[in-house]
C-alpha cells in the first residue's frame, strides 16, 4: 500500500484527483461539527449578497450562507452517488460474473435484460419512481444505482470472458474448485483494476446525475441542501445573483474532475499493460 | 545491395542493439537467428525504419545509394512496400479486417505505380495465383477473417512481393502457423526469391529452418552479433560456443536411464491401464448459417481411444484444430464429452459424483503451454503452488509449506521462492513453477499442453531433462501434447497422431517418426525442419 | 447478414416489450388507488369512482396491459385527465421537440468530438494535444444544465444576443425553432463532445497500434494515408458504440435542459404531469422516451454492420 501510493503519486492525474476528493470528503466530513453559519438559519436582511468579507460565498434569495450549504450539500452528493455505485457494483458485478461463468442461455438472458435496464436513463427511471413515490433522496439513489447495474454488469463479464480461458484459472479448475470458488479467488481480484477505476468513473458521473434530479425536482427534497437543489433556486436569481448559480456549479465541475483524475490516474497506475512494460 | 554498418539502437533508455554490421546481395539469402530478445526483429524494423516512436538509432543502413538511417518520410514511403517490402509474423493480425483482401494488395501497386484500378485488380489476380490462392476459390472480395492463418499469411506475401521488391524482410514469417503450412510458405518463399532475384532476411528463431532456407547466417544475442558466415559452415563447425549451444540445444534428447514403457508389453504382463478413453466424441454447437437449416454442429473429436499404463509417457501430435486440446480437457475431467467413456483408476470420470471426481483429481495434473498465463498475477508463489493441496483437506498452514517446499525443490527451485510473484520469474522457471504446482499433489498422471513451445531452445532443453528426470524418479505417467514432432520424439515412449478429431496412428515413438504409416503423420514428419537433415540436404556446391 | 439483421431486429422488439411490462409494472406498485393518487385526498368518492372506470382500473391488469399495448400500436395512448386532451396529441406535439433537440445535440457533439479526438491523437504529446486533453477533462465535468444556466446568463441576460428561452414552435418556419434550439443543444452537446473526443483518441491511438497499421506503412502509405484508409474505419467500431449509449443519455438529459429553456418538451411534460399525477401521460410519454432509445441502438447496431465486416458473416 506504502509502495503503491509513492509510485501513484507520482502520476500527476492521480496526485491532483487524490487531493480534490479528499477536500470535498473531509468538507463533507467537517459539515457534520462545525459550518460558518447554521444553514436552517434565514437572514433576510443579508439576502442576495454577492461573496464579501463575512460570507465567502455569498448568501441566497433567504439570507443563508452559501458556503455553507455548499460544504453541507457535499454530504448529500456524496451520500447519492456513493449509496448508488454501491448498488451497482453490488448487484451489477455478481451478475455479470455469474453470466460469464455460467455462460450459454442463461448469459444472454442476463445480457439482454441489462439491454433493457440501458433503455432506461437514470433521469426516466426517476421520473417513474417520482411518479408512483413521490420525489426524494432515496429515489435518486435507486434511479442512479439502476442505472449503475448494467454498467457494471457488461464491464465485470467482459473481464470475466477475457479470464476464464486462462490457463491459470484452468489450473484452478483442474485443482478441483467450483466456479464460484474461482470466480470468488481468481476472477474478482483480476477484475479489481478495472472495477475501482470504474467506480470512481461511476461516482463522478453519480454526482452529476443526482445534481440533475435535484435541480429538476425529483431527487434530494429542501430544506436539505443540495448543488442541485441551489441551481435550482438559482434559475430565477440568474439576473442579479448570479453567485448563486455559479458557486454550486463550480462545486460540483471541481467534485466530478477530482474523481475524474483519480479514475485516470488509478487506470496508470493499475494497467496491468503498463505494469508489464515496468517488469 | 542492403548494408547494415555498426548500427545501434536504443529504445527509451535501454539499449537494444549493440554495433550490429550486415550486409545482403541480390538473389541470396540472409538468416537471423536468435532467442527472444535478441533483436533480431529491431533489426528488420531499423531498416524498414519502422521503429517505435522513442527509439534513437545511430551507425548506417545503405540500401542501393540510399542511406535509409533517419531518411525522411518521402523517401521511406517510396522504398517501403516498393523496393523493400516485408512480412510479419502474426498473420492474424497483420490485416485489416475492414478492408478485402484484393484491396489491400491492390492498394500498393495503385500507390506506387499510379496505375488504374482495373490494372491493380488484374495484376492482383496474377498475384493471388502466384502465392496459391486462384481467385476462382479467393475471390477479392474477401475479408481477412473467411482465411486461415496459412492463407492470409500467402495473401501477406502476395501483398509483400506486389512489387517486385529488391529485398524482401520475413520475420518469423511461419512462426504462427503449423509445421505442414511452414513447409509450403518457406517452399513459397524460396522460389519468389529464384524468380525476382530477390534478397531475402528470414529471421527466425528455428535454427533448422535457417539450415534449410538460407545461404548466409546471423547469429544474434543480445542485441549482438555473435556468429556470422555461409550458413552450411557455421552450423557445421559450431565455432562459436553460442551457436554450438544453440545447435545442441534445438536437438536436444533427454537421457533415460530407463527403457520406454511400452503398451504392448504392459498389456502382455496383465499390467492395469491408469486411464484408458473408450470412443470419446465431443461435438460443439455451431452458429446456423441458414434461416431453414438447422446448425450442424461441429465434431471436435471424433470417436478417440487412448490408453495409458502407469508410468508411460504417451504423446499426442497433430496440427492445430485436430482436436488434441478438447481431448485433453476431457481427459482432465475439465470437459464432458458428448459420448464415450473414461476409465481413471477402474472410475469412470464422465458419472463419477463430485466427490469422487475431486479425489482422482489428486491424481491427475496439468502443465499449460504459456508460462505466462498459467499463474493468478496477484499470488505470490506459496499460494500458487499449494492451490491443487485443495483436493486435500485437512493439511495444517505448516504441511502446506512443507509440501510446497518439497515441490520447488523437486523441480530445481529454493524455498525462497515461495514470496515472490510470478512476473519475479523467468520463462523458463515459471514452466518450473507450474511443474510443481502438477507434482504437489502426488499424481500418477501429468498432462503437459504444448509445454515447451513457448520457451526458448535452451530453456526448452532444460525443461525436457526436468521432466523426464522427474518421470523417472517419481514413476509419473505423462500425456504430452504437441504439434512439435522433435520435443515429442526427444521425450515419448509412444505417440498418438490426431487428425480432424480422429487418432489416425498409434505406435513405438521412433517408429512414426522413422516409418509413419498415415498420411497425416507423413506430412508431420516430412515438414518438421530438422536440422541434420537439413544440412545433409544442403547442395554440395554451397558451403 | 440477414440473420444478423432479422436477430437484431428481434431483440429490439423484445427488449422493447420487456420495457413496457417494466413501464406498466412500475405503475402498478403506487401505492393506493392510483384514481385516488390522482385525484388528490379532497376527491369525491364519486368522482374516484368515474376515474376507476375512466381508467379501466376494475379490469384485472392483465387485460389493461394488453389493451394499453394495443392502443400504443395504434397510436391510441389513453386520455390524460388533466388535459382533458388524448395523450397521443399531447405526446406527438412534445416529441418533435424533444427528438429534434437531441439529435441536433449528437450531430454537434459528433460534429465536434471526432475530428478534434483524431487531431490529438495524431498529434500525440504535442501542446495541442495536452490542451484538448486539459479541456476536455474540464468540459466533461461540466453539467450540461449547468452549462446551460451560464450560457443564458452570458449570451442571454448579460450580452442579450439569443432570447433566454421558449419555443416559436415549427410552424414559425425552420430558422426561429432551429435558432431556439441552439443554446440547449450546444449545452447538451459540449459535456457529450469532451467524453466523445476522449474516447475517440484513444480509440485511434489503440487502432494505431494494431499489427496492421504497421502492414500499411510496410507497404509504403504515408501517416495520414494510413490513417485515412486503415486506421478510421476501425476506429469507429467503439466510437459507434459510445454514440448509441450518448443518444439516450442526451434524450434524457433534454428533460433537464427543456426546464432551462422552458421548452415545451416531453420533458417538461413528465415533469407536469408528476406534479399533477396524471399517470397516464407518464406512463406513455417514459415508453415514447424508452421506444426511442431502443430504435436508435438498432440503428447503432446496424450502423456496425458497415463498419465492421466480420460481423457480416455469423460469429464476430
Amino acid at each position: 500500500m506504502k509502495q503503491f501510493l509513492k509510485t501513484a503519486m507520482h502520476n500527476r492525474s492521480f496526485a491532483t484527483g487524490i487531493v480534490i476528493t479528499c477536500f470535498i470528503v473531509l468538507m463533507a466530513a467537517v459539515s457534520f461539527i462545525w459550518t460558518p453559519y447554521d444553514v436552517t438559519n434565514l437572514d433576510i436582511t443579508a439576502k442576495l449578497k454577492a461573496p464579501y468579507g463575512s460570507h465567502w460565498f455569498g448568501t441566497d434569495h433567504f439570507g443563508r450562507d452559501i458556503f455553507s450549504m455548499i460544504m453541507v450539500g457535499a454530504r448529500n452528493s456524496i451520500a447519492v452517488a456513493l449509496a448508488a455505485v454501491i448498488i451497482g457494483v453490488g448487484i451489477g458485478v455478481p451478475v455479470g460474473c455469474w453470466a460469464a461463468a455460467r455462460g450459454g442461455q442463461l448469459d444472454e438472458v442476463l445480457m439482454r435484460g441489462n439491454d433493457v435496464v440501458f433503455a432506461f436513463p437514470s433521469l426516466l427511471s426517476a421520473a417513474m419512481i417520482a411518479a408512483v413515490f413521490g420525489p426524494g433522496a432515496i429515489n435518486a439513489i435507486i434511479a442512479i444505482g439502476i442505472f449503475n447495474i448494467p454498467v457494471f454488469a457488461r464491464l465485470s463479464r467482459g473481464a470475466a470472458l477475457t479470464l476464464w480461458p486462462r490457463d491459470f484459472i484452468m489450473a484452478a479448475r483442474a485443482a478441483g474448485k467450483n466456479k464460484t470458488r474461482i470466480t470468488i479467488e481468481h476472477i474478482i481480484p483480476n477484475m479489481a483494476n478495472v472495477l475501482i477505476v470504474q467506480a470512481t468513473v461511476a461516482f463522478a458521473l453519480g454526482i452529476i446525475l443526482e445534481a440533475g434530479l435535484a435541480y429538476v425536482g425529483l431527487g434530494t427534497q429542501p430544506p436539505t441542501p443540495s448543488w442541485g437543489k441551489m441551481l435550482n433556486e438559482a434559475q430565477t436569481m440568474m439576473s442579479f445573483a448570479p453567485h448563486m448559480a455559479v458557486i454550486p456549479g463550480l462545486a460540483i465541475v471541481i467534485s466530478v474532475l477530482g474523481l475524474n483524475l483519480l479514475g485516470d490516474g488509478l487506470r496508470d497506475v493499475l494497467d496491468p499493460r503498463l505494469s508489464r512494460k515496468r517488469d | 545491395m542492403l548494408e547494415i554498418d555498426g548500427l545501434k539502437l536504443s529504445i527509451g533508455d535501454t539499449p537494444i542493439l549493440k554495433d550490429i554490421s550486415l550486409s545482403i546481395e541480390p538473389g541470396k539469402i540472409l538468416g537471423i537467428v536468435g532467442e527472444s530478445g535478441s533483436g533480431k526483429s529491431m533489426t528488420a524494423l531499423s531498416a524498414m525504419q519502422l521503429l517505435p516512436e522513442d527509439s534513437a538509432t545511430s551507425g548506417s543502413i545503405r540500401f542501393n545509394q540510399h542511406q535509409l538511417l533517419d531518411a525522411d518520410d518521402g523517401l521511406m514511403q517510396d522504398l517501403r512496400g516498393n523496393d523493400i517490402a516485408m512480412i510479419f509474423q502474426e498473420p492474424m493480425t497483420a490485416l485489416n479486417p475492414v478492408h478485402t483482401i484484393g484491396d489491400q494488395i491492390a492498394e500498393g501497386i495503385m500507390l506506387h505505380d499510379r496505375v488504374a484500378r482495373q490494372e491493380a485488380v488484374t495484376r492482383t489476380n496474377g498475384l493471388m495465383e502466384r502465392v496459391g490462392l486462384p481467385i476462382s476459390s479467393f475471390p477479392l472480395s474477401r475479408y481477412p477473417h473467411e482465411l486461415s492463418g496459412g492463407q492470409r499469411q500467402r495473401v501477406m506475401i502476395a501483398m509483400a512481393c506486389a512489387q517486385n521488391p529488391e529485398l524482401l524482410i520475413a520475420d518469423e514469417p511461419t512462426t504462427a502457423l503449423d509445421v505442414t503450412l511452414q513447409a509450403q510458405i518457406l517452399q513459397l518463399l524460396r522460389s519468389l526469391v529464384e524468380e525476382q532475384n530477390m534478397g531475402l532476411i528470414l529471421i527466425s528463431h528455428d535454427l533448422a529452418v535457417v539450415a534449410e532456407m538460407t545461404d548466409q547466417l546471423v547469429v544474434m544475442r543480445h542485441g549482438e552479433i555473435v556468429d556470422h558466415g555461409p550458413t552450411g559452415s557455421i552450423l557445421r563447425a559450431k565455432k562459436h560456443p553460442y551457436t554450438a549451444q544453440l545447435a545442441h540445444a534445438s536437438s536436444h534428447i533427454p537421457e533415460r536411464s530407463q527403457p520406454p514403457v511400452l503398451s504392448e508389453l504392459a498389456t502382455e504382463a496383465g499390467l492395469a491401464p491408469l486411464i484408458s478413453a473408450r470412443q470419446l466424441i465431443r461435438d460443439y454447437p455451431t452458429k446456423r448459417t441458414n434461416l431453414f437449416t438447422p446448425a450442424k454442429p461441429f465434431r471436435a473429436v471424433d470417436g478417440v481411444d487412448v490408453t495409458v499404463y502407469p508410468g508411460q509417457t504417451m504423446g499426442l501430435v497433430g496440427e492445430s484444430g485436430c482436436g488434441k486440446s478438447t481431448l485433453a480437457r476431457m481427459l482432465l475431467a475439465l470437459d464432458t464429452p458428448t459420448s464415450g467413456s473414461i476409465q481413471f483408476n477402474e472410475l469412470e470420470l464422465t458419472s463419477a459424483s463430485a466427490d469422487e471426481l475431486q479425489a482422482a483429481r489428486r491424481n491427475i495434473q496439468v502443465v499449460f503451454q504459456d508460462p505466462f498465463s498459467s499463474f493468478n498475477p496477484r499470488h505470490k508463489v506459496e499460494r500458487l503452488v499449494a492451490e491443487p493441496l485443495y483436493l486435500e483437506p485437512g493439511l495444517t498452514v505448516g504441511e502446506k509449506q512443507n509440501r510446497v517446499v518439497v515441490a520447488l525443490e523437486e523441480v530445481g527451485l529454493q524455498a525462497s521462492a515461495l514470496s515472490k510473484y510470478p512476473h519475479q520469474f523467468s520463462g523458463g522457471q515459471r514452466q518450473r513453477l507450474a511443474i510443481a504446482r502438477a507434482l504437489i499433489t502426488r499424481p500418477a498422471l501429468i498432462v503437459a499442453d504444448e509445454p515447451v513451445s513457448a520457451l526458448d531452445v535452451s530453456i526448452r532443453a532444460q525443461v525436457l531433462d526436468l521432466l523426464t528426470e522427474l518421470r523417472e524418479r517419481l514413476g509419473l505417467a505423462y500425456i504430452f501434447i504437441s504439434h512439435d514432432l522433435s520435443v515429442v520424439k526427444a521425450l515419448c515412449d509412444e505417440v498418438l497422431v490426431m487428425d480432424t478429431g480422429r487418432i489416425v496412428e498409434h505406435g513405438i515413438a521412433s517408429d512414426i517418426f522413422d516409418n509413419p504409416q498415415s498420411d497425416a503423420a507423413k506430412m508431420l514428419v516430412e515438414a518438421t525442419p530438422d536440422l541434420e537433415r537439413a544440412l545433409q540436404n544442403r547442395p554440395s556446391g554451397s558451403r | 447478414m440477414i440473420l444478423f439483421l432479422i436477430r437484431k431486429i428481434l431483440w429490439a422488439a423484445a427488449t422493447l416489450a420487456v420495457a413496457s411490462v417494466l413501464v406498466f409494472a412500475a405503475l402498478e406498485i403506487v401505492p393506493g388507488d392510483p384514481a385516488q393518487v390522482m385525484l388528490g385526498i379532497n376527491a369525491t368518492d364519486d368522482a374516484i369512482a368515474a376515474l376507476r372506470e375512466d381508467l379501466g382500473l376494475n379490469k384485472p391488469a392483465l387485460e389493461r396491459y394488453f389493451s394499453w399495448i394495443f392502443g400504443l400500436l395504434q397510436g391510441d395512448l389513453g386520455k390524460s385527465y388533466t388535459y382533458s386532451v388524448a395523450v397521443r396529441e399531447l405526446v406527438a406535439d412534445r416529441i418533435t421537440i424533444s427528438l429534434p433537440l437531441a439529435l441536433l445535440a449528437l450531430v454537434m457533439s459528433t460534429a465536434i468530438a471526432i475530428p478534434v479526438g483524431l487531431y490529438a491523437a495524431t498529434k500525440r504529446g504535442s501542446i495541442a494535444d495536452t490542451t484538448i486533453m486539459a479541456v476536455t477533462q474540464v468540459g466533461y465535468a461540466i453539467p450540461n444544465f449547468w452549462l446551460a444556466l451560464l450560457l443564458v446568463y452570458i449570451l442571454a441576460i448579460w450580452l442579450q444576443l439569443v432570447p433566454a428561452g421558449g419555443f416559436p414552435g415549427w410552424d414559425g418556419g425552420l430558422v426561429p425553432a432551429l435558432k431556439a434550439l441552439f443554446l440547449p443543444a450546444v449545452s447538451l452537446a459540449l459535456p457529450q463532445a469532451a467524453i466523445l473526443s476522449r474516447i475517440t483518441r484513444s480509440a485511434l491511438l489503440d487502432t494505431m497500434g494494431e499489427d496492421y497499421i504497421r502492414t500499411a506503412r510496410a507497404k509504403g502509405l504515408s501517416f495520414r494515408a494510413t490513417i485515412w484508409k486503415h486506421a478510421l474505419r476501425n476506429t469507429m467500431i467503439p466510437v459507434l458504440t459510445i454514440l448509441g449509449l450518448q443518444f439516450a443519455y442526451l434524450l434524457a438529459g433534454t428533460i433537464v435542459i427543456e426546464n432551462v429553456f422552458y421548452l415545451p418538451g416531453l420533458g417538461r411534460l413528465i415533469f407536469q404531469a408528476i406534479a399533477l399525477r396524471d399517470l397516464i401521460v407518464v406512463e406513455s410519454a417514459v415508453m415514447m422516451l424508452v421506444a426511442t432509445i431502443i430504435l436508435i441502438n438498432l440503428v447503432v447496431d446496424l450502423a456496425y454492420l458497415w463498419a465492421d465486416p466480420r460481423l457480416r458473416h455469423g460469429r464476430p
